[in-house]
Protein backbone atom coordinates (compact mmCIF):
# COMPACT_ATOMS: atom_id res chain seq x y z
CA UNK A 1 0.00 0.00 0.00
CA UNK A 2 2.18 2.86 -1.19
CA UNK A 3 -0.23 5.90 -1.92
CA UNK A 4 -0.89 8.08 1.38
CA UNK A 5 -4.73 7.93 2.73
CA UNK A 6 -7.63 9.75 0.73
CA UNK A 7 -11.04 9.53 0.05
CA UNK A 8 -13.01 7.55 -2.78
CA UNK A 9 -15.62 8.94 -4.67
CA UNK A 10 -17.31 6.95 -7.37
CA UNK A 11 -20.19 9.37 -9.06
CA UNK A 12 -22.47 7.78 -11.88
CA UNK A 13 -22.90 11.45 -13.75
CA UNK A 14 -20.86 14.44 -15.35
CA UNK A 15 -22.67 16.55 -13.28
CA UNK A 16 -21.91 14.60 -9.95
CA UNK A 17 -18.47 14.26 -10.58
CA UNK A 18 -18.13 18.63 -11.59
CA UNK A 19 -19.94 18.72 -8.31
CA UNK A 20 -17.12 17.00 -6.13
CA UNK A 21 -14.30 18.65 -8.32
CA UNK A 22 -16.25 22.30 -7.63
CA UNK A 23 -16.80 21.01 -3.62
CA UNK A 24 -13.05 19.98 -3.00
CA UNK A 25 -11.31 22.16 -5.26
CA UNK A 26 -7.36 21.49 -5.67
CA UNK A 27 -8.09 18.94 -2.92
CA UNK A 28 -9.61 16.43 -5.44
CA UNK A 29 -7.95 14.85 -8.37
CA UNK A 30 -9.94 12.78 -11.07
CA UNK A 31 -9.02 9.27 -11.38
CA UNK A 32 -9.98 7.95 -14.77
CA UNK A 33 -6.86 4.91 -16.30
CA UNK A 34 -5.22 5.42 -13.29
CA UNK A 35 -2.18 4.60 -15.97
CA UNK A 36 -0.28 7.45 -14.57
CA UNK A 37 -1.92 9.00 -12.06
CA UNK A 38 -1.67 6.03 -9.81
CA UNK A 39 2.30 5.39 -10.54
CA UNK A 40 2.47 9.41 -9.24
CA UNK A 41 0.37 8.20 -6.02
CA UNK A 42 2.51 5.19 -5.63
CA UNK A 43 5.93 6.99 -5.84
CA UNK A 44 4.28 10.08 -3.56
CA UNK A 45 5.23 12.57 -6.14
CA UNK A 46 2.26 13.76 -5.70
CA UNK A 47 -1.32 13.34 -3.25
CA UNK A 48 -5.09 14.33 -2.66
CA UNK A 49 -7.01 14.33 -0.13
CA UNK A 50 -10.03 12.94 -2.82
CA UNK A 51 -9.72 11.05 -6.04
CA UNK A 52 -13.27 11.06 -8.52
CA UNK A 53 -13.18 7.94 -9.97
CA UNK A 54 -14.80 8.56 -13.42
CA UNK A 55 -14.83 4.57 -14.51
CA UNK A 56 -18.67 4.46 -13.36
CA UNK A 57 -19.76 7.38 -15.25
CA UNK A 58 -21.93 6.19 -18.24
CA UNK A 59 -21.94 8.84 -20.40
CA UNK A 60 -18.50 9.64 -20.16
CA UNK A 61 -17.67 6.21 -22.47
CA UNK A 62 -18.06 5.92 -26.11
CA UNK A 63 -17.22 7.90 -29.11
CA UNK A 64 -19.54 8.66 -32.53
CA UNK A 65 -19.66 9.99 -35.56
CA UNK A 66 -21.38 13.28 -35.99
CA UNK A 67 -21.60 14.88 -39.09
CA UNK A 68 -18.02 16.02 -39.84
CA UNK A 69 -16.57 15.24 -36.21
CA UNK A 70 -15.52 12.18 -34.62
CA UNK A 71 -16.52 12.49 -30.59
CA UNK A 72 -14.83 10.54 -28.43
CA UNK A 73 -16.37 10.20 -24.96
CA UNK A 74 -13.34 11.44 -22.59
CA UNK A 75 -13.54 7.98 -20.04
CA UNK A 76 -13.39 5.63 -23.58
CA UNK A 77 -10.76 3.19 -22.95
CA UNK A 78 -7.27 4.09 -25.40
CA UNK A 79 -7.77 0.33 -26.57
CA UNK A 80 -10.80 1.14 -28.31
CA UNK A 81 -9.25 3.30 -30.68
CA UNK A 82 -7.39 0.60 -32.07
CA UNK A 83 -10.05 -1.83 -32.19
CA UNK A 84 -12.88 0.02 -33.79
CA UNK A 85 -13.07 0.26 -37.56
CA UNK A 86 -15.69 3.19 -37.23
CA UNK A 87 -12.51 5.19 -35.40
CA UNK A 88 -9.86 4.26 -37.98
CA UNK A 89 -11.99 5.89 -40.84
CA UNK A 90 -12.99 8.74 -38.91
CA UNK A 91 -9.60 9.56 -37.29
CA UNK A 92 -6.80 7.28 -38.99
CA UNK A 93 -4.48 8.62 -37.15
CA UNK A 94 -5.83 8.46 -33.70
CA UNK A 95 -6.18 4.57 -35.09
CA UNK A 96 -2.19 4.76 -35.94
CA UNK A 97 -1.10 6.19 -33.19
CA UNK A 98 -2.77 4.02 -30.41
CA UNK A 99 -0.47 1.36 -30.36
CA UNK A 100 2.18 3.15 -30.25
CA UNK A 101 0.77 3.96 -26.41
CA UNK A 102 2.44 1.83 -23.80
CA UNK A 103 1.60 -1.36 -23.91
CA UNK A 104 -1.58 -3.34 -24.79
CA UNK A 105 -2.24 -3.71 -19.96
CA UNK A 106 -1.77 -0.06 -20.38
CA UNK A 107 -4.44 0.63 -23.01
CA UNK A 108 -6.69 -1.55 -21.47
CA UNK A 109 -6.99 0.69 -18.81
CA UNK A 110 -5.85 4.08 -19.78
CA UNK A 111 -8.59 6.75 -21.25
CA UNK A 112 -8.43 8.98 -24.08
CA UNK A 113 -8.90 12.00 -21.93
CA UNK A 114 -6.94 10.72 -19.09
CA UNK A 115 -4.13 11.32 -21.61
CA UNK A 116 -5.21 14.39 -23.07
CA UNK A 117 -5.62 15.49 -19.84
CA UNK A 118 -2.06 15.09 -18.36
CA UNK A 119 -0.66 16.53 -21.40
CA UNK A 120 2.73 14.46 -20.92
CA UNK A 121 4.97 16.22 -23.69
CA UNK A 122 5.91 13.08 -25.19
CA UNK A 123 2.60 11.49 -25.75
CA UNK A 124 0.73 10.99 -28.91
CA UNK A 125 -2.93 11.55 -28.59
CA UNK A 126 -1.89 15.41 -27.89
CA UNK A 127 0.15 15.81 -30.84
CA UNK A 128 -2.53 14.01 -32.88
CA UNK A 129 -5.14 16.47 -31.30
CA UNK A 130 -2.82 19.22 -32.49
CA UNK A 131 -2.12 17.64 -35.85
CA UNK A 132 -6.05 17.41 -36.50
CA UNK A 133 -7.11 20.08 -35.24
CA UNK A 134 -9.67 19.16 -32.21
CA UNK A 135 -11.68 20.67 -29.44
CA UNK A 136 -11.46 19.85 -26.09
CA UNK A 137 -14.86 19.75 -24.25
CA UNK A 138 -14.96 20.60 -20.87
CA UNK A 139 -17.78 20.79 -17.92
CA UNK A 140 -18.51 22.13 -15.01
CA UNK A 141 -20.76 22.24 -12.03
CA UNK A 142 -24.57 23.69 -13.16
CA UNK A 143 -24.29 22.09 -16.35
CA UNK A 144 -21.69 24.63 -18.16
CA UNK A 145 -19.70 23.47 -20.98
CA UNK A 146 -16.99 24.85 -23.05
CA UNK A 147 -14.82 23.98 -26.05
CA UNK A 148 -11.07 24.53 -26.34
CA UNK A 149 -8.96 24.31 -29.67
CA UNK A 150 -6.17 21.89 -28.82
CA UNK A 151 -3.59 24.58 -29.78
CA UNK A 152 -4.91 26.44 -26.51
CA UNK A 153 -4.91 23.39 -24.38
CA UNK A 154 -1.26 22.64 -23.53
CA UNK A 155 0.51 24.80 -21.93
CA UNK A 156 3.50 23.07 -20.26
CA UNK A 157 4.64 19.79 -18.77
CA UNK A 158 1.28 18.10 -17.32
CA UNK A 159 0.21 21.28 -17.45
CA UNK A 160 -3.72 22.41 -19.44
CA UNK A 161 -5.82 25.30 -19.38
CA UNK A 162 -8.48 23.11 -17.74
CA UNK A 163 -9.07 24.13 -14.27
CA UNK A 164 -9.29 22.51 -11.41
CA UNK A 165 -12.80 21.84 -11.29
CA UNK A 166 -13.10 21.52 -14.90
CA UNK A 167 -14.00 17.73 -16.57
CA UNK A 168 -12.58 17.33 -19.79
CA UNK A 169 -15.67 15.36 -20.99
CA UNK A 170 -15.08 14.75 -24.75
CA UNK A 171 -12.39 15.56 -27.38
CA UNK A 172 -13.96 16.36 -30.94
CA UNK A 173 -11.56 15.74 -33.61
CA UNK A 174 -12.43 16.89 -37.04
CA UNK A 175 -12.69 14.09 -39.66
CA UNK A 176 -10.90 15.31 -42.77
CA UNK A 177 -11.66 14.89 -46.34
CA UNK A 178 -11.64 11.58 -48.36
CA UNK A 179 -8.53 12.72 -49.71
CA UNK A 180 -6.21 12.95 -47.09
CA UNK A 181 -2.85 11.46 -45.89
CA UNK A 182 -1.55 11.02 -42.57
CA UNK A 183 1.54 9.70 -41.10
CA UNK A 184 2.69 9.08 -37.19
CA UNK A 185 6.41 8.45 -36.48
CA UNK A 186 8.50 8.13 -33.32
CA UNK A 187 11.70 6.93 -31.94
CA UNK A 188 11.70 5.31 -28.22
CA UNK A 189 14.41 3.17 -26.88
CA UNK A 190 11.84 0.22 -26.41
CA UNK A 191 8.60 -0.95 -27.58
CA UNK A 192 6.16 1.17 -25.51
CA UNK A 193 8.57 3.60 -24.15
CA UNK A 194 7.46 7.13 -24.18
CA UNK A 195 8.87 8.96 -27.20
CA UNK A 196 12.52 10.39 -27.62
CA UNK A 197 10.77 12.26 -30.38
CA UNK A 198 8.14 12.25 -32.45
CA UNK A 199 5.44 13.65 -34.86
CA UNK A 200 1.65 13.07 -36.30
CA UNK A 201 0.99 14.74 -39.39
CA UNK A 202 -2.05 15.13 -41.88
CA UNK A 203 -2.38 16.47 -45.62
CA UNK A 204 -5.39 17.10 -47.82
CA UNK A 205 -5.35 19.61 -50.74
CA UNK A 206 -4.43 22.96 -49.39
CA UNK A 207 -4.19 22.11 -46.14
CA UNK A 208 -1.65 20.58 -43.32
CA UNK A 209 -1.03 19.71 -40.25
CA UNK A 210 2.42 19.04 -38.36
CA UNK A 211 2.67 18.26 -34.36
CA UNK A 212 5.66 17.61 -32.92
CA UNK A 213 5.86 15.41 -29.26
CA UNK A 214 9.05 14.56 -26.94
CA UNK A 215 10.86 17.87 -27.92
CA UNK A 216 9.41 20.80 -25.48
CA UNK A 217 7.37 20.91 -22.45
CA UNK A 218 4.16 20.84 -25.03
CA UNK A 219 2.96 19.39 -28.11
CA UNK A 220 4.25 21.66 -30.80
CA UNK A 221 2.92 22.89 -34.04
CA UNK A 222 5.36 23.48 -36.52
CA UNK A 223 3.28 26.09 -38.70
CA UNK A 224 6.20 27.39 -40.86
CA UNK A 225 6.26 23.77 -42.20
CA UNK A 226 2.68 23.17 -42.48
CA UNK A 227 2.58 25.85 -44.58
CA UNK A 228 5.83 25.36 -46.61
CA UNK A 229 4.22 22.12 -47.43
CA UNK A 230 0.65 23.43 -48.53
CA UNK A 231 3.29 25.57 -50.69
CA UNK A 232 4.83 22.64 -52.53
CA UNK A 233 8.22 22.37 -50.38
CA UNK A 234 10.07 19.30 -50.83
CA UNK A 235 9.83 16.97 -47.88
CA UNK A 236 13.51 18.00 -46.43
CA UNK A 237 12.73 21.10 -46.84
CA UNK A 238 9.42 20.70 -44.61
CA UNK A 239 11.43 18.96 -42.00
CA UNK A 240 14.01 21.67 -41.99
CA UNK A 241 11.21 24.42 -41.42
CA UNK A 242 10.00 22.10 -38.17
CA UNK A 243 12.72 21.74 -36.54
CA UNK A 244 14.37 25.00 -36.90
CA UNK A 245 13.07 26.65 -33.60
CA UNK A 246 12.70 23.91 -31.71
CA UNK A 247 15.01 23.49 -28.28
CA UNK A 248 14.36 20.45 -26.96
CA UNK A 249 14.90 18.83 -23.34
CA UNK A 250 18.57 17.50 -22.38
CA UNK A 251 18.37 14.35 -20.23
CA UNK A 252 19.57 10.80 -19.33
CA UNK A 253 18.02 9.72 -22.57
CA UNK A 254 18.78 11.52 -25.34
CA UNK A 255 20.64 15.54 -26.05
CA UNK A 256 18.95 18.03 -27.11
CA UNK A 257 20.91 17.63 -30.38
CA UNK A 258 20.29 14.29 -30.61
CA UNK A 259 16.56 15.05 -30.66
CA UNK A 260 16.25 17.68 -33.01
CA UNK A 261 18.24 15.31 -35.33
CA UNK A 262 15.78 12.54 -35.22
CA UNK A 263 13.06 14.96 -35.14
CA UNK A 264 13.91 16.27 -38.60
CA UNK A 265 14.34 12.38 -39.89
CA UNK A 266 11.07 11.43 -38.11
CA UNK A 267 9.47 14.66 -40.08
CA UNK A 268 10.96 14.18 -43.20
CA UNK A 269 9.76 10.75 -43.36
CA UNK A 270 6.51 11.45 -42.11
CA UNK A 271 5.88 14.06 -45.00
CA UNK A 272 7.00 11.52 -47.43
CA UNK A 273 4.25 8.74 -45.97
CA UNK A 274 1.37 11.27 -45.92
CA UNK A 275 1.87 12.25 -49.35
CA UNK A 276 2.22 9.26 -51.00
CA UNK A 277 -1.07 8.13 -48.63
CA UNK A 278 -2.40 11.25 -50.25
CA UNK A 279 -1.61 10.38 -53.80
CA UNK A 280 -3.00 7.11 -53.54
CA UNK A 281 -6.33 8.38 -52.36
CA UNK A 282 -6.61 9.87 -55.96
CA UNK B 1 -12.51 1.63 5.18
CA UNK B 2 -15.32 0.29 1.63
CA UNK B 3 -16.72 -2.55 1.43
CA UNK B 4 -16.18 -4.34 -1.75
CA UNK B 5 -17.31 -7.34 -4.08
CA UNK B 6 -15.69 -8.91 -6.61
CA UNK B 7 -15.35 -12.59 -8.46
CA UNK B 8 -11.65 -13.67 -8.44
CA UNK B 9 -11.19 -16.85 -10.07
CA UNK B 10 -14.95 -17.70 -10.32
CA UNK B 11 -15.76 -17.11 -6.42
CA UNK B 12 -17.72 -14.80 -4.98
CA UNK B 13 -15.03 -12.36 -2.70
CA UNK B 14 -15.89 -9.63 0.09
CA UNK B 15 -14.31 -7.34 1.35
CA UNK B 16 -13.70 -4.24 3.76
CA UNK B 17 -10.48 -2.07 3.09
CA UNK B 18 -8.63 1.24 2.89
CA UNK B 19 -9.36 2.90 -0.59
CA UNK B 20 -5.50 2.92 -1.07
CA UNK B 21 -5.39 -0.36 -1.46
CA UNK B 22 -4.60 -1.49 -4.77
CA UNK B 23 -6.31 -4.66 -6.08
CA UNK B 24 -2.83 -6.12 -6.23
CA UNK B 25 -2.58 -5.78 -2.41
CA UNK B 26 -5.74 -7.18 -2.22
CA UNK B 27 -5.39 -10.04 -4.14
CA UNK B 28 -2.49 -10.90 -2.36
CA UNK B 29 -3.02 -10.31 1.44
CA UNK B 30 -6.58 -10.43 1.62
CA UNK B 31 -7.29 -13.44 -0.83
CA UNK B 32 -3.96 -14.89 -0.16
CA UNK B 33 -3.60 -15.45 -3.85
CA UNK B 34 0.25 -14.81 -4.07
CA UNK B 35 0.72 -15.80 -7.25
CA UNK B 36 0.13 -12.01 -8.25
CA UNK B 37 3.68 -10.45 -8.26
CA UNK B 38 4.73 -7.24 -7.39
CA UNK B 39 7.66 -6.02 -8.90
CA UNK B 40 8.15 -2.02 -10.00
CA UNK B 41 4.24 -1.10 -8.24
CA UNK B 42 4.20 1.76 -10.97
CA UNK B 43 3.45 0.12 -14.02
CA UNK B 44 6.36 -0.98 -15.79
CA UNK B 45 7.64 -4.52 -15.06
CA UNK B 46 4.03 -6.34 -15.59
CA UNK B 47 4.63 -8.71 -13.21
CA UNK B 48 0.97 -7.79 -10.98
CA UNK B 49 -0.94 -8.34 -14.42
CA UNK B 50 -4.32 -10.16 -14.49
CA UNK B 51 -7.21 -10.38 -16.11
CA UNK B 52 -10.62 -8.10 -15.64
CA UNK B 53 -13.34 -9.45 -17.08
CA UNK B 54 -11.60 -10.48 -19.76
CA UNK B 55 -8.59 -7.99 -20.82
CA UNK B 56 -4.81 -7.85 -18.81
CA UNK B 57 -4.68 -5.07 -16.69
CA UNK B 58 -1.93 -4.05 -14.30
CA UNK B 59 -3.01 -5.18 -10.51
CA UNK B 60 -0.82 -2.34 -9.22
CA UNK B 61 -2.33 0.59 -11.22
CA UNK B 62 -5.79 -0.21 -9.91
CA UNK B 63 -7.06 0.29 -6.45
CA UNK B 64 -9.27 -2.37 -4.86
CA UNK B 65 -12.70 -0.88 -4.60
CA UNK B 66 -12.70 0.23 -8.77
CA UNK B 67 -12.97 -3.70 -9.17
CA UNK B 68 -16.37 -3.54 -7.44
CA UNK B 69 -18.49 -5.81 -9.68
CA UNK B 70 -15.82 -6.94 -11.95
CA UNK B 71 -14.59 -10.35 -12.57
CA UNK B 72 -10.79 -11.62 -11.63
CA UNK B 73 -8.56 -13.67 -13.20
CA UNK B 74 -5.03 -14.18 -11.63
CA UNK B 75 -2.57 -16.65 -12.38
CA UNK B 76 -4.22 -19.29 -10.23
CA UNK B 77 -7.19 -19.05 -11.76
CA UNK B 78 -5.76 -20.40 -15.00
CA UNK B 79 -5.44 -24.10 -14.41
CA UNK B 80 -7.82 -27.07 -14.25
CA UNK B 81 -9.43 -27.39 -10.79
CA UNK B 82 -7.73 -30.95 -10.43
CA UNK B 83 -4.09 -28.72 -10.33
CA UNK B 84 -3.62 -29.63 -14.37
CA UNK B 85 -1.51 -26.57 -16.63
CA UNK B 86 -3.28 -24.80 -18.95
CA UNK B 87 -1.76 -24.55 -22.13
CA UNK B 88 0.28 -21.81 -22.16
CA UNK B 89 1.78 -22.66 -18.87
CA UNK B 90 2.65 -26.19 -20.19
CA UNK B 91 3.81 -24.59 -23.19
CA UNK B 92 6.26 -21.85 -20.63
CA UNK B 93 7.40 -25.40 -18.77
CA UNK B 94 8.33 -27.26 -22.17
CA UNK B 95 10.34 -24.26 -23.80
CA UNK B 96 11.99 -23.49 -20.33
CA UNK B 97 10.10 -20.01 -20.60
CA UNK B 98 11.07 -18.87 -17.12
CA UNK B 99 14.00 -19.63 -14.35
CA UNK B 100 13.51 -17.57 -11.29
CA UNK B 101 9.71 -17.60 -12.05
CA UNK B 102 9.27 -14.24 -10.57
CA UNK B 103 7.99 -12.79 -13.60
CA UNK B 104 5.96 -15.73 -15.00
CA UNK B 105 2.54 -15.04 -13.50
CA UNK B 106 2.43 -11.59 -15.49
CA UNK B 107 3.90 -13.24 -18.50
CA UNK B 108 1.31 -16.30 -18.70
CA UNK B 109 -1.28 -13.93 -17.85
CA UNK B 110 -0.31 -11.69 -20.35
CA UNK B 111 0.01 -14.77 -22.93
CA UNK B 112 -3.23 -16.01 -22.32
CA UNK B 113 -5.35 -12.58 -23.17
CA UNK B 114 -2.99 -12.37 -25.95
CA UNK B 115 -3.84 -15.50 -27.73
CA UNK B 116 -7.55 -15.11 -26.71
CA UNK B 117 -7.54 -12.45 -28.99
CA UNK B 118 -4.99 -13.33 -31.18
CA UNK B 119 -4.60 -17.23 -31.88
CA UNK B 120 -1.92 -17.12 -34.66
CA UNK B 121 0.23 -14.28 -34.13
CA UNK B 122 3.29 -13.52 -35.67
CA UNK B 123 6.89 -13.33 -33.91
CA UNK B 124 6.90 -9.26 -34.45
CA UNK B 125 3.27 -9.66 -32.80
CA UNK B 126 4.45 -11.14 -29.89
CA UNK B 127 7.46 -9.07 -28.74
CA UNK B 128 5.51 -6.35 -29.02
CA UNK B 129 2.80 -7.98 -26.84
CA UNK B 130 5.19 -9.19 -24.27
CA UNK B 131 6.89 -5.60 -24.18
CA UNK B 132 5.07 -4.92 -21.31
CA UNK B 133 6.18 -7.24 -19.15
CA UNK B 134 10.20 -7.82 -18.08
CA UNK B 135 12.14 -10.67 -17.43
CA UNK B 136 15.24 -10.46 -15.59
CA UNK B 137 16.39 -14.40 -16.62
CA UNK B 138 15.66 -15.83 -19.39
CA UNK B 139 16.73 -13.68 -21.99
CA UNK B 140 13.20 -14.12 -23.37
CA UNK B 141 13.74 -16.23 -26.22
CA UNK B 142 12.14 -19.26 -24.52
CA UNK B 143 9.34 -17.30 -23.42
CA UNK B 144 8.96 -16.26 -27.09
CA UNK B 145 8.81 -20.17 -28.12
CA UNK B 146 6.88 -20.70 -25.63
CA UNK B 147 4.21 -18.58 -27.05
CA UNK B 148 4.55 -20.11 -30.77
CA UNK B 149 4.09 -23.66 -28.88
CA UNK B 150 0.59 -22.62 -27.27
CA UNK B 151 -0.38 -21.00 -30.29
CA UNK B 152 0.52 -24.11 -32.30
CA UNK B 153 -1.11 -26.62 -29.44
CA UNK B 154 -4.42 -24.48 -29.87
CA UNK B 155 -4.43 -24.82 -33.16
C1 LIG C 1 4.41 1.57 -18.43
C2 LIG C 1 3.66 2.73 -19.01
C3 LIG C 1 3.97 3.18 -20.29
C4 LIG C 1 3.29 4.26 -20.86
N1 LIG C 1 3.65 4.67 -22.11
C5 LIG C 1 2.98 5.70 -22.67
C6 LIG C 1 3.31 6.16 -23.98
O1 LIG C 1 4.20 5.62 -24.65
N2 LIG C 1 2.61 7.20 -24.50
C7 LIG C 1 1.61 7.81 -23.78
O2 LIG C 1 0.99 8.74 -24.30
N3 LIG C 1 1.28 7.41 -22.56
C8 LIG C 1 1.94 6.37 -21.98
N4 LIG C 1 1.58 5.98 -20.73
C9 LIG C 1 0.52 6.73 -20.01
C10 LIG C 1 -0.85 6.25 -20.39
O3 LIG C 1 -1.16 6.56 -21.73
C11 LIG C 1 -1.93 6.85 -19.50
O4 LIG C 1 -3.04 6.02 -19.66
C12 LIG C 1 -2.37 8.26 -19.80
O5 LIG C 1 -1.30 9.15 -19.81
C13 LIG C 1 -3.32 8.77 -18.72
O6 LIG C 1 -4.59 8.28 -18.94
P1 LIG C 1 -5.43 7.62 -17.78
O7 LIG C 1 -6.79 7.42 -18.30
O8 LIG C 1 -4.71 6.43 -17.30
O9 LIG C 1 -5.49 8.79 -16.71
P2 LIG C 1 -5.15 8.88 -15.17
O10 LIG C 1 -3.83 8.30 -14.88
O11 LIG C 1 -6.31 8.39 -14.39
O12 LIG C 1 -5.09 10.46 -15.02
C14 LIG C 1 -4.00 11.22 -15.54
C15 LIG C 1 -4.22 12.70 -15.24
O13 LIG C 1 -5.28 13.23 -16.02
C16 LIG C 1 -6.33 13.73 -15.20
N5 LIG C 1 -7.60 13.35 -15.84
C17 LIG C 1 -7.91 12.13 -16.33
N6 LIG C 1 -9.13 12.14 -16.90
C18 LIG C 1 -9.61 13.42 -16.75
C19 LIG C 1 -10.81 14.07 -17.14
N7 LIG C 1 -11.79 13.42 -17.79
N8 LIG C 1 -10.96 15.38 -16.84
C20 LIG C 1 -9.97 16.07 -16.20
N9 LIG C 1 -8.81 15.50 -15.81
C21 LIG C 1 -8.63 14.19 -16.08
C22 LIG C 1 -6.12 13.07 -13.85
O14 LIG C 1 -6.67 13.86 -12.83
C23 LIG C 1 -4.62 12.97 -13.80
O15 LIG C 1 -4.06 14.19 -13.42
C24 LIG C 1 2.24 4.90 -20.13
C25 LIG C 1 1.91 4.46 -18.86
C26 LIG C 1 2.60 3.38 -18.29
C27 LIG C 1 2.23 2.93 -16.91
S1 LIG D 1 4.21 -4.39 -10.18
FE1 LIG D 1 2.62 -3.77 -11.52
S2 LIG D 1 3.69 -3.38 -13.33
FE2 LIG D 1 5.32 -3.78 -11.94
S1 LIG E 1 12.25 -15.95 -14.89
FE1 LIG E 1 13.29 -14.70 -13.46
S2 LIG E 1 12.54 -12.73 -13.96
FE2 LIG E 1 11.73 -13.93 -15.53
Amino acid sequence: MKPAPFEYHAPETVEDACGLLAEYGDEAKVLAGGQSLVPMLALRLTRFEHLVDVNRVGELGGFARENGTLVVQAATRQRVMEREALVAAAAPLLARATPLIGHFQIRNRGTVGGSLAHADPASEYPAVAVALGAELELARRGGARRRVAADDFFVGTWTTTAEPDELLVAARFPVWPERSGFAIEEVARRHGDFALAGVACAVSAGRAGIALFGVGSTPIRARAAEEAWVAGAAPDEVAEAAVRELDPPTDVHATASTRVRIARHLVERAVVRAQEELRAAG
Amino acid sequence: MLPVEMAVNGERRRGVVEPRLTLADYLREHCALTGTHLGCEHGVCGACTVLLDGEAVRACLMFAVQAEGGDVTTIEGLGGPDGALSTVQDAFREEHGLQCGFCTPGFVVSVTALLRENPQPTEIEIREALSGNLCRCTGYQGIISAVERAAGAAQ
